[in-house]
């Protein structure tokens, strides 16, 4: 496993850039919910594209605990740690 | 910062659904049922498409019959709690009776179908299980989830692949695996492919929990719903369901082959810290269920009379859900269009359900129709030509 924070932060912000209503000058500092203006639903589906990406499940109850891109890619790369 | 300040989004979400319209789609009061299929909404007759009373016995006479004698015989309630004061014989004669019904030997009776989920997965699945959802599951699956504690992990819609994937992915981690499919999903009408979900369970030794909460009274060919049309009954670690849909009463049921489901009463917090049915709900209920076992032709007529009417809305171009099943799900592509449509529909005379965003799956919002088996011929091409007349007075530009 060799994805660190920042591949998988690029990674997640190509995904969003795809989408055109997504703004174009997010940034691993961007809030999800607030500059994204995702409601709970549009988090789940999307983070569900990532994981398929990358074959890892993102459990709901450490969903709760991030609020922006670079959040998501560290709890990503430390669930591929197993942790 | 006031306490109500998290409401202020909802208040002005909600002054904005009643300018396109004028009515507030959430607090439509039927004045009084007229019969299964039809209510006095407005002061007008109006026909019933949306409430969920798919064999129409809400008015059984059997049932009203039976509510009365308990309520002389036994008063209007019990309370207390299953575990405390509000265990009555009934309760455990309604148990055996669902119990006998689905041939198995354990179950449950809660207070509605929404405590029956949340009590079951809660107390099923704790810290350091896993928990695998439908991604299209219903609010009080999730809801459960929350209540719970474990790690919660959806999966794609009806979808046993991505099921199996996602398995696969924690196959080494500690911790038991319960995964929860609805037989059919109360938006869209979609039937979950549950011989496919039961291959999936067998093969990762996962356990399987099936909400037939639309399903029960439906499919299958003595109407348990899902698992049985499917044959897997066997699969099945757990059904729970809800009265409230086919048996037209109120409460929740959990049944079971295994024998800790009697520990589970005494885990289980929606159960205990409730207050249980009253005597007339569940004798009201032993009649329906008496009524739906007695009347198997109550589901033919429901088939026939759900293929007449998706059809009928699709003869007029609109989209709806893939299967053919009693929910009928009509997707629309904006919600000023639905709003609009929604309103129109009433005025001229059906009641159906305005379904919106994000409380639908793929951020469409929905006009959920459900069919009964009640319902006349008349009556459905009636509906239909009703959807005719609204969307032929909707603007050009909704």
């Amino acid at each position: 496993m060799s994805e660190t924070v920042q591949d998988v932060s690029a990674l997640i912000i190509n995904k969003l850039l795809a989408n055109p209503k997504v703004p174009r000058d997010i940034s691993g500092a961007s809030k999800i919910v607030e500059d994204l203006a995702f409601d709970s639903l549009a988090v789940m589906n999307f983070v569900m594209e990532i994981e398929d990406e990358l074959d890892v499940s993102v459990p709901l109850d450490r969903l709760a605990e991030i609020r922006t891109i670079d959040d998501l890619a560290e709890c990503i790369v430390s669930l591929k740690k197993g942790n | 910062m006031s306490i109500f300040d998290k409401f202020r989004g909802v208040e002005q979400r909600l002054a904005e659904l009643q300018a396109e319209g004028g009515r507030n789609p959430f607090s439509v009061v039927i004045e009084r049922p007229l019969s299964s299929t039809v209510g006095i909404i407005e002061g007008r007759e109006t026909l019933l498409f949306g409430t969920n009373n798919y064999l129409g016995l809400s008015q059984s006479p059997r049932a009203i019959e039976a509510a009365v004698e308990a309520v002389k015989a036994r008063g209007v309630g019990t309370t207390g709690s299953r575990i405390a004061n509000g265990t009555q014989s009934l309760h455990e004669q309604l148990e055996q009776h669902i119990a006998g019904f689905f041939h198995q030997k354990h179950c449950m009776v809660f207070s509605t179908g929404y405590q029956a989920n949340l009590g079951m997965i809660s107390t099923l699945a704790g810290k350091g299980d896993y928990l695998l959802l439908d991604a299209d599951s219903h609010a009080s699956i999730y809801d459960a989830s929350r209540l719970g504690h474990a790690q919660v992990i959806r999966f794609r819609h009806n979808d046993p692949d991505d099921l199996h994937k996602r398995l696969n992915r924690i196959k080494d981690e500690p911790g038991a695996k319960l995964v929860v499919v609805e037989g059919i999903y109360s938006m869209t009408g979609n039937v979950v492919p549950m011989a496919e979900m039961a291959a999936v369970k067998r093969e990762t030794g996962a356990t399987l929990l099936v909400d037939e909460a639309h399903s029960f009274g439906v499919l299958g060919a003595n109407g348990r719903g899902v698992a049985e049309a499917a044959g897997v009954e066997d699969d099945v670690d757990f059904v729970v369901g809800t009265f409230s849909k086919s048996l037209g009463t109120v409460g929740g049921y959990c049944v079971s082959r295994h024998p800790e489901l009697e520990l589970v009463r005494l885990h289980c917090r929606p159960y205990m810290f409730t207050a249980s049915l009253p005597p007339e709900v569940i004798a009201a209920t032993m009649a329906a269920l008496d009524d739906m076992q007695a009347q198997p032709e109550l589901r033919t007529r429901l088939m026939e009379n759900a293929a007449r009417f998706h059809e009928g809305l699709n003869s007029l171009g609109l989209t709806t859900g893939r299967t053919v099943s009693p929910v009928v799900g009509v997707v629309l592509e904006t919600i000023p269009e639905a709003i609009m449509l929604w309103n129109t529909l009433l005025s001229l005379g059906l009641y159906v359900n305005l379904s919106l965003p994000p409380a639908t799956p793929d951020h469409h919002p929905l006009l959920r129709c459900s069919v009964m088996a009640t319902h006349t011929s008349e009556q459905i091409d009636r509906a239909v030509e009703i959807f005719r007349e609204a969307m032929a007075r909707l603007p050009a530009s909704a």
